[in-house]
């Protein structure tokens, strides 16, 4: 296990305006996050950081590794953006209900891919 | 590539970034107790420089509502490793290496929501390490193969293994070594050969 990083919570709690839970389940650790836009002046500079980020693709879980924050707290500020229509969200298509299995497609194209590895 | 330094700072600059057609994200597990090889086997197979990352959860299993109790014995930060591999222009398969001590149980369903799978990955010489794990995949219905990673250890047939772990016969038992690119991709084709195979069964009963 490492240490904690960036994670006083005095300064997350700053970060989030006080928040602490997303307003929904909107986002996976591998929800695919695009920038629609460039950072502006004044913006918050994690929203920044952000949008810098996600220029092409990026999952969540990458975003939370860059910025050295929690996944939780990144969670919060993937959703103001969402929210401005600042980002966009690409949701994993294998979203399992339950114990419920991906249809075979989907498994074949992992095969193929990881073959040709 | 050659920049890339220690420093997490310059991480962002230092990995290609995934094509703007990328689009779905898919989620495989490799678990295990410490020291039995999660991250060097994230390491063989990914595009990247495994990343670290992490959640901070109360036992509940929920995100934190307040974040003063932060500081309450409550909740707990626990940090996993992750890397990626792009599967083709729209697919990235991303691996996630987690602690499978019992003291992390409350990370484990989140974890496995929406995952394809999991690999448990064994060290012959401590099986007792990986029953937690086990019992915690069958709980939660999440499919999975065993991969014993080789630590050159004395040999033990497949039937003591399974033995040792308690294991149906319809989970795989594949042997790797976690250092080897086509050994961790191997294990990976395994288990999704295996997951097909649990695909294509449900759909028959359909």
């Amino acid at each position: 296990m490492s240490p904690p990083r960036n994670e006083n919570p005095d300064r997350l709690y700053t970060v989030t305006g006080g928040r602490s839970r997303s307003t929904s389940d909107a986002f996976d650790l591998v929800t695919l996050v695009v920038s629609e836009c460039e950072p502006t002046a004044g913006m918050q500079s994690e929203h920044a950081a952000i949008l810098r980020l996600c220029r092409y693709p990026t999952a969540v879980v990458e975003i939370a590794a860059d910025l050295g924050m929690p996944v939780g707290i990144v969670k919060i500020l993937l959703g103001d953006l969402l929210d401005t229509g600042r980002i966009t969200a690409r949701h994993p298509q294998t979203a399992r209900r339950s114990a419920q299995l991906p249809d075979t497609s989907i498994l074949e194209q992992v095969l193929v891919g990881l073959r040709n590895l | 590539m050659d920049s890339a330094t220690s420093d997490p700072a310059l991480r962002p600059t230092a990995r290609t970034p995934l094509s703007s057609t990328a689009d779905n994200g898919l989620k495989i597990v490799i678990v295990g107790g410490f020291g039995v090889g999660k991250t060097t086997m994230v390491r063989s197979v990914s595009d990247i420089r495994p990343l670290n990352t992490e959640e901070t959860m109360t036992r509940a299993g929920e995100t934190i509502d307040d974040l003063s109790r932060v500081r309450d014995k409550t909740s707990t930060t626990v940090a996993f490793d992750f890397g990626r591999i792009t599967l083709n222009e729209r697919t990235i398969l991303y691996l996630f290496g987690a602690p499978g001590q019992e003291r992390f149980w409350f990370l484990w369903d989140r974890l496995f929501s929406g995952t394809l799978g999991a690999v448990v990955l064994v060290d012959t010489r401590r099986l007792a390490d990986s029953w937690y794990a086990i019992d915690r995949l069958e709980h939660h219905g999440t499919p999975f193969i065993v991969a014993r990673n080789d630590f050159g250890g004395p040999a033990h047939s497949a039937e003591e293994v399974r033995e040792a772990l308690d294991l149906s016969d319809d989970v795989p038992l594949v042997e790797c070594d976690a250092r080897s690119r086509n050994s961790s991709k191997f294990v990976l084709i395994s288990l999704v050969e295996h997951l097909r195979g649990l695909a294509e069964a449900r759909e028959g009963i359909r």
